[in-house]
This record gives structure tokens, sequence and C-alpha cells, in this order.
């Protein structure tokens, strides 16, 4: 392989060499020298528009942006002169002239880019004129996920790219020109009608206020004050290896234990798992695509579609919905486990503990924005109730470990509550992009076959890892007598994280160009563990793990196929009968529906 | 509102589906029909595979590819420094009088749209104005009643 040319140059008198093609922001980091930076992003390519990271080229007319500027042979930069610090002091205040910095009342307060400079750049009076009132700003408060604050837009435009280049869906875009250029979406309609589908990654890029959650912090305290009220709170998958970057540790450190007793600290009746109801979803979902392949291969019918794609992801959910509704009968039936958790919440959970559903507030931690927009979906309400009443991310639920005053990092572990507080280790790997395709088969492998999947520990690795688009297949032998006709079947699966590689997964299908049987689709860049509701800021190490993390809390756990989880089984013997039984269709299967182009 | 029809499948055949095509065919759309609905553009985003978020973006970065409802004939009153300095003010009273609505709007018979725009190139002219795609230079208020009669006439 042709070694990449090295260029050597120099910052701030310092000599370095990287490989050509890099910047001088990345020569600067191997450097360890800081060079601010708003709309650069590592997820992100270039923009170069917010010119914060402006540097003194030695012989340039100009300063040079520094995250677009390619090194060349012999630079000579200088990163801290006098002309840059004075550079930079305008654009800082420039940017905040027209932010609406009403810190000390900004979700981001502490949490923010654009502030953070201003701490570094910006004291005493402002040498601009502000204006903020200007230009009549306007804030979108209508969706139930996601805030869009015009007023506190810098027009970095990560957004624009995160929309565009990570998921394909392009709901936000810079229009108009000049002063008037802002970020909107389809002719200006509120975010709540457009394609957007909730996913929250931009909330998650945003070096400011303007685009974040809408948060229910509030709502679920006055439910927690309500003696009236029986609280039962659910924790996703993904929540337990992030929550600690929020609370002061480092990235990929597993605070379960410590989590569930934090929520037992902060009131809540009944600390419960929605791991719990991912192993139900594995059941359902598994079962969902065997009775689909046995119409398809035995029964030949038509109407039967193949292939069945996972519907855990809110974010996918709302995609496929705006732009391939002709396939949605490819999408499984399976409510997401959080639903199906809200949905036993109020009716299973209520008869075994002799509960009246009317006074059960059920709250779900998420790594997810999208599914605060999942939960009000009107057709989640099949136990006569809303199923799940107020959906946190884990920021929000961060937020309430530090208005509680609790003392994170000294707290002891806590098990979770019964009822459906039992999980398996194929439970918790649906946070990790591919984890619930290798769930699915560690149980749907074992029904058909009777024997465990062949794969060291279990571990089924062809479907890991961060490529954007997986495929694997795994051939099926010695099945079982019910099972005949699966016997040297070779089952096709792909698995597509970050809706641009979904895009690229359907495409493919809907042209014929791919045959699969299963297809694992996550909205989100390495799945629920990157979620729009997880903490900021994010990038791909961060993410890995996260991963990591995940995968070792699944080697933790002394069950680890989602068939063994006891309480499942007892659900079944109690009040399921079997999976896709005519209860379980009732209330734990949906439907979708067509949505609109824009 | 106007249906397309298909106007959109027809430049889409004649422009291609490219990136680059999406100018020409919001071009086309408004060469017809004087501004793009939301039907339209949602149309183009569908037919180039491009959000129409994208599309309203690019829209709304030219002036003249409007997205609001504009009338048969789009006035546009040069408002920058030369034309003001030569009595703008004048002449977009006169438009106001003998049309009976303010920048801005449109006729109620969907005839005439009244709106200013920058600088056309007509300085040593000034001042000036568009109809359409037509220019009309050294107005005075008489000669505004002149060509706006032309036109109601047309």
């Amino acid at each position: 392989m042709k070694k990449n040319k090295m260029i050597n140059l120099k910052i701030n008198n310092q000599s370095v060499s990287v490989p050509e093609g890099s910047t001088i922001l990345q020569a600067a980091q191997k450097l360890n020298i800081h060079i601010p930076t708003l709309c650069n992003h590592d997820d992100l390519c270039v923009a170069g528009n917010c010119r914060v990271c402006v540097v003194e080229q030695k012989g340039a007319r100009v300063l040079v942006a520094a995250c677009a500027q390619p090194v060349v042979e012999g630079m000579e930069i200088l990163t801290n002169s006098l002309k840059v610090r004075n550079a930079r002091k305008h654009v800082v205040e420039l940017l905040l002239s027209e932010h609406r910095a009403d810190c000390t009342k900004c979700y981001r307060n502490q949490n923010c880019e654009l502030q953070t400079l201003a701490n570094e750049y910006s004291f005493g009076d402002h040498i601009f004129l502000d204006l903020v009132g200007r230009h009549e700003q306007m804030i979108d408060y209508a969706s139930c996920a996601i805030i869009k604050d015009d007023s506190k837009c810098i027009r970095c435009q990560r957004c624009v790219r995160t929309c565009s280049e990570l998921q394909k869906v392009s709901a936000i875009a810079v229009s108009g020109k000049g002063a008037d250029m802002k970020i909107s979406t389809f002719h200006d309609r509120p975010i709540s009608h457009v394609v957007c589908t909730n996913c929250g990654q931009c909330v998650n890029r945003c070096p400011t206020g303007a685009l974040t959650e809408k948060n229910y912090i509030d709502y679920v305290w006055d439910a927690i004050y309500d003696t009236e009220k029986h609280v039962v709170v659910q924790t996703a998958p993904a929540v337990r290896v992030a929550l600690g970057e929020d609370l002061g540790y480092d990235p990929g450190e597993r605070v379960t234990g410590k989590m569930v007793t934090a929520l037992k600290q902060l009131g809540f009746d009944s600390v419960l798992d929605t791991d719990f109801s991912a192993d139900l979803t594995i059941m359902e979902e598994g079962t969902e695509l065997l009775t689909r392949l046995k119409k398809v291969l035995v029964d030949k019918d038509k109407d039967t579609a193949l292939p069945m794609t996972t519907s855990c992801s809110p974010g996918w959910i709302k995609f496929i919905e705006h732009k391939y509704p002709k396939m949605l009968p490819n999408v499984s039936t399976c409510k997401s486990p959080q639903q199906m958790f809200g949905e036993l919440a109020k009716t299973y959970y209520a008869e075994k503990k002799g509960l009246n559903p009317e006074n059960i507030v059920s709250v779900s931690i998420m790594p997810c924005t999208a599914k605060k927009f999942e939960a009000n979906r009107p057709e989640m309400r099949d136990s006569g109730y809303k199923d799940v009443d107020y959906v946190l991310t884990t920021r929000e639920f961060a937020i309430m470990i530090k208005q509680a005053g609790i003392d994170f990092r000294t707290l002891e572990s806590s098990h979770y509550d019964s009822l459906m507080g039992d999980s398996s280790g194929a439970a918790v790997i649906f946070g990790a992009t591919g984890g619930v395709m290798e769930a699915a088969i560690r149980t749907a492998y074992e029904i058909v076959t009777g024997k465990p999947v062949p794969f060291d520990n279990l571990n089924i690795t062809p479907v890991r890892g961060m490529e954007g688009v997986k495929e694997a297949s795994l051939k099926i032998e010695g099945c079982k007598k019910e099972w005949k006709f699966l016997e040297g079947v070779e089952l096709k699966t792909a698995i597509a994280h970050g809706l641009t590689n979904a895009n690229k997964v359907m495409d493919a299908v809907s042209k014929g160009k791919a045959t699969y049987h299963f297809i694992e689709i996550m909205a989100c860049p390495g799945g629920c563990i990157g979620g729009g509701g997880q903490p900021i800021p994010t990038n791909i190490d961060i993410r890995q793990k996260r991963i990591d993390a995940i995968y070792e809390e699944d080697m933790s756990l002394p069950i680890r196929k989602s068939h063994e989880n006891p309480e499942i089984i007892q659900l079944y013997n109690d009040f399921l009968e079997k999976p896709n039984s005519h209860k379980a269709h009732e209330l734990l299967h949906t439907h979708y529906v067509e949505r609109v182009k824009y | 509102m106007y249906q397309t029809n298909n106007l959109v499948k027809d430049l889409v055949k004649k422009y291609g589906r490219r990136r680059d095509s999406l100018m020409p065919i919001l071009q086309g759309i408004v060469e017809k029909h004087n501004f793009l609905t939301d039907d339209a553009m949602v149309e183009v985003a569908t037919e180039l595979d491009i959000s129409a978020a994208e599309v309203y973006g690019t829209a709304s970065f030219y002036s003249f590819l409007d997205t609001e409802p504009r009338g048969k004939y789009v006035i546009r009153v040069c408002k920058t420094i030369t034309c003001s300095m030569k009595g703008k003010h004048e002449i977009i009273e006169a438009l106001e009088d003998m049309l009976k609505i303010k920048v801005g709007e449109t006729t109620s018979n969907g005839m005439f749209t009244l709106l200013e725009t920058n600088c056309m190139g007509w300085c040593h002219k000034a001042p000036a104005m568009l109809i359409n795609d037509t220019p009309y230079t050294e107005l005075t208020r008489g000669k505004i009643i002149k060509v706006i009669k032309e036109y109601m006439e047309k």
C-alpha cells in the first residue's frame, strides 16, 4: 500500500508532520494545541462558515479557517497572535449579537459551545448592536419531541448537515439569504408537520439551545409528588452505558446498579426495565419472522411481505412512513419495547399488583427523542389508557438526579424491582447496532433447532461493528420436526444504522437488488447508544465506548437469551398464553400510516 | 393556485434529475405560473429525490423564484440608492394609487403584484421598474399611468 505523503509544518513554532490532506485543525490537535470551533463536527463534512477557528498563516493576506484549510509543506501557523485573538473576539461577539443569550433560563446552560466561547472571548461591554429583536424570531413549540428556537440559532448548519448526511431526511435546510438566512423546514411549517423523524441527531449536534428536546421533567416530578399515583419507570438498555457521562464519568462507564438506586431515591414507586420488554419483543418478533417465513416458503402466500424489518426504532418507523409507505407491510407489527412495556404496565402489571390502571403513571427513560413522539401516537393506547405517559431522555434524567441533590458516585448498586424487571443479555444489546438481530437469532435459532446458535459464547460477531450496512447469513441445520421447511435455508440478514444507511438498504430492497429475510434498522448512528436523547457531545469514539460497555453488560449477565428470561415465561403462562396469541396481537402489535412527502 | 399537470414531468425530461437540474426546473415553472406552489415544490422534490425543504431553501434564496402567490404581472420597483434619490417613492405611490394595493400585495383579480427589488443596473435611467421581464425606466407618474393602463387592457 502506498504510504500517505507526510506534510511538515509549524504551529506556534512547534514542528509537526501530518498526512497530506489533513487540515490545520487536525495538525494542531496532534500538538495538543486547542483551536476553538463551532460549525465543525467530527461526524460531519467541513463547512467553514462560523469562522471561529481562524488562524494566521505567515505570508497569507487573510486569516484562514483551520477546520477547512489543508496543510501545505513548510506552512507556518499562529493560533494565538494578536490578529487572531482580535478576529476571534469579533466573530464571537457578532455571533452573540444575533443570539438570544438568555443563558440562565436556557436548557443548554453550562453545556453550550457558544457560551463556552463567550466565556473565553467576550466579557464586559458588547461592541456590536444586539440584533436579536430585529427579525421576528420564531420558536416552534408544536412538536411533542423537538423544540426549534430560531432566536438562539447561529446558523452554523450542523443540524442541516446532520439531517442530510447522516439521516438523508433533510427536514431542515438553509432558506433565504443574507440577513434573512435561516434554518427552516419546508415553507417554515412546524417541525411536527414535516418529514422530521424526531431522531434528535440535530439536537445532539446543535452547539447552542436552538434545537432541544421538549422536556417533561416537571410533569414527572408532579406525578411523583402525587400520592394518589403509582409511578412506574422503565429504563432503556442504552441509558445505563451513557448516563454516567452527564454525571462526571468517562464515556463507556456502566452505571446500571447506581442508576436503579437513583431512580428509587427520586421517588418512583417501582423501578423496572425496558430490557424486560426487549426480551418480549424478541419473542413476538422472532415468532412473527418464523410465521412469515412459513407463510412464504410453505403456504406460498403472496400477501406476506418479506424481508421483515424491525420496528423498535420510532425514528425509523416515521422515516419509512414518509419515504417508503409502500413497504410498510414489511415492517414487523410488533410495538417497540417501550410501548410493549407501557401496554403491560397498565394491564398485566396493574392486574398482578391489584392496582387501578387509572392511577398508574408510566414513565420511560430513553436515549431517544423520537420515543416522545411514539408515546404520543394515537395507536399507542391499546391498554385503554395512554400506555406511556411521559418519556424522558437520558439528559433529562441526569438533570433530575442533580435537582434531587443525589451524589451519584457514592450510591450503592441495587436491583430492579419485580414484576417486569428481569432481563437477559440479549435485551441489553438492543442498545447497539446489530443487537436486535443478534438477540433475535439467539432465540429463533434455538426455537427452530433446539440448539444454541453456533457461535462462541453466543456472541454473533458478524452482526456487530460500526460499519454502516452489515450483511450476515446463517445456514439453518438440524431443524426440529415442526420447522423442517427451514432445513438448509440460509437466513439472510442486513443491519443498518443511521437513516442514510437505512435508505440504502431499502432502496436496494425496493428495486429488487437485494434479497434478505430479516433487516434490523436503527435510526441513529451506532444504534440507540447514539440516540438523540443521549449526553452531548457525541462522536464515533464515544459511541464505540458505549457499545463496548453494552457488550460487557451482556457478558456479565447470567441469562443471555430472551426466551430464558423467567419473567417472560411467567408472562406467557399467566397472561398472554403464547407468542403472537390473540391477546398478544391485541396488546403488543400495531399498524402504521402513510405520511406526507415534505 | 394552479395545477402543474405535466409541466414538472416535461421539465424533468428536458433538464434531468440531477441536483443542478433544480434551478432550470424551478425557473421553468415560474416562467409559466409566476410563482411556486407548495404542491409544485413537493412534486419537484419527489422527481429529483431530494427533500422539499431543500427545494424551498433554494427557491427562497432567489428573489425571482417566488414561493408566495403572485399576479399575472409582477411589478418590481428598484429600491436601491440611485432610484430612491430619483423619486422611487413617488413611483410606488403612483402604482399603489392606481392598483389599490400596497407593496407586497396582489390585486384581487390576480392581475398585478407590487414588489420592490434590488438594483437592476438601470441607475443611469433611474427610477426603474420591471414588469415580469420587461424593464421600464426614467419613470414619472404620467408614464406609470400610461404603462399600467396598457397592461390592464391586455
